[in-house]
């Protein structure tokens, strides 16, 4: 994949530092995505890259430090905050689907309540997004009624409705049975070849090594690494990368 | 057992004005309580302060306490509680506008003391709704109020509707209250009437009133298991 920044970069984290009581998660961590830039966040649990995907659009607070997206500093809460985050499609490994909508009206939800666009219009836009991920034909069911991954579709296209600037995944395939992890990836692969700027924390080193711009690797709230993943995976410099990819490579 | 019959009317009488106090306090505790869960959910910590002081102060004082307060408290600020005058409702509920005050001051306690028990029951089934459904409307851009009102209340009603009954019906045998607290003819204040004043004895009064609680008490109390039960199959 070719370096597809162009201009300023969409997200800047600048010396972010948070703390859980006395664990420190994110530890003066740096970090700037390029329009268009797929990031993919590797490291040991309890790496903080959760936390790092989660503070982009404020879930987690941070301490100290600053976060910039698309040139502006993230408010602090209320009106200015929840129009960030209507910029920002946001992925968690539970799928988090409103349990009481049709798939159809979780993907509606937004456009037509934060957007205002007309229930008729966002309701076409949705069935064509559903189509794009594989599940028109789920629309009137509920979230219970479907399989994890059709769920994990169905949350990437309730984001997508938003028409995002960025798409943060939060281990999008984790909770998911074995066959049905590659389905998720199928979508995302496929938007990241659109040009949609994504930070993905994940464990499918898969897809960090065809898809992904560029790998951070995390380990006790640092950022470790920041490379191509061609040259992460062949050649990590740091000695916990090292031992964290000989761990998940040998199995 | 003869009283029963022959004071039937008197029963009724006081039947019919502690629903009356029932029905306006818990309309009145359900809409403050209501506002007093937004106000301890809301992301603005002053208002979680204001909403959780609230509860701190009614919910662990004594019903009896706040009655004081209110019955010998409130006429500070106009002893004939015209400040307390609702039109319609004054002509709805007839002692609201022609009784002594006290009708007033005795709801005003019932509603303040019973809206921090409501607000605990709707927080309670706000907080069954999984976190993630809070976070993911959130992530959408939707702002708290939208939150609330498209994702967590729609799925938390259904957790808070028990234990909210089970506070009414408190409340409805707390009312038994107001009588000492200068409400003439509510249901509990017909025993006094009728044994102290009118010398009938005491055990088929209190037998009369406790049908008259009864009659109010027991249907809610079904009408409440009957849709557990129905929540139960939908899980």
């Amino acid at each position: 994949m070719d370096d597809v920044t162009t201009g300023e970069p969409l997200i800047v984290l600048d010396a972010v530092n948070k703390w859980f009581g006395p664990l420190h998660v994110l530890d003066d961590v740096s970090l700037s995505v390029g329009r268009g830039e797929v990031v993919v966040v590797i490291g040991p649990s309890g790496s903080g890259k959760s936390t790092l995907c989660r503070a982009i659009n404020r879930l987690e607070p941070i301490n100290s430090g600053t976060i910039t997206f698309d040139g502006q500093p993230l408010p602090a809460e209320g009106k200015p905050l929840a129009k960030l985050r209507s910029e920002v499609g946001m992925v968690f490994q539970s799928f988090n689907l409103f349990a009481h909508k049709t798939i159809l009206e979780n993907v509606t939800l937004g456009p037509i309540k934060v957007r205002k666009e007309k229930p008729t219009a966002a309701r076409e836009r949705g069935l064509a997004l559903l189509d794009r991920v594989g599940i028109a034909n789920q629309a009137d069911k509920f979230p219970a009624q479907l399989s994890g991954g059709q769920q994990q579709r169905a949350a990437i296209a309730r984001a997508l409705a938003m028409q995002p600037k960025a798409m943060l995944f939060d281990e999008p395939t984790s909770a998911l049975d074995p066959e049905m992890v590659g389905e998720v990836l199928d979508v995302m692969t496929s938007l990241a070849s659109d040009g949609m700027t994504m930070v993905v924390v994940t464990h499918e080193m898969g897809f960090a090594r065809h898809a992904a711009n560029r790998v951070i690797f995390m380990a006790d709230g640092q950022l470790v690494e920041d490379a191509p993943p061609a040259e992460f995976f062949a050649n990590p410099r740091s000695e916990r990368a090292r031992d964290f990819l000989s761990k998940i490579l040998t199995h | 057992m003869n009283v029963l019959i022959d004071k039937f009317d008197v029963f009724a009488g006081g039947f019919w004005l502690t629903l009356q106090i029932c029905i306006l306090a818990a309309i009145g505790a359900l809409v403050l309580g209501a506002i007093v869960a937004v106000l301890r959910i809301s992301p603005v910590p002053p208002l979680r302060a204001v909403g959780t002081s609230y509860v701190n102060v009614f919910r662990n004082m004594p019903l009896t306490v706040v009655m004081f307060f209110a019955a010998f408290g409130l006429p500070a600020l106009g002893s004939n509680a015209d400040f307390l005058r609702i039109p319609v409702l004054d002509s709805l509920f007839t002692r609201l506008g022609t009784d002594l005050p006290y009708f007033r001051f005795a709801l005003i306690a019932l509603v303040l003391y019973t809206a921090a028990f409501v607000c605990e029951a709707l927080r309670s089934g706000v907080n069954a709704v999984p976190a993630g459904q809070a976070e993911a409307a959130r992530s959408l851009g939707l702002t708290f109020g939208q939150n609330l009102r498209y994702v967590v209340l729609p799925q938390s009603w259904k957790a808070s509707i028990v234990p909210l009954g089970s506070v009414i019906i408190a409340m409805i045998k707390n009312s038994a209250l107001v009588g000492f607290f200068g409400v003439v003819g509510d249901l509990s204040a017909t025993a006094d009437q009728l044994t102290s004043a009118e010398g009938y004895a005491f055990v088929p009064v209190a037998i009369g009133i406790s049908l008259g609680y009864l009659i109010m008490t027991v249907p809610l109390g079904a009408l409440l298991d009957r849709i557990e039960k129905r929540q139960a199959v939908a899980r």
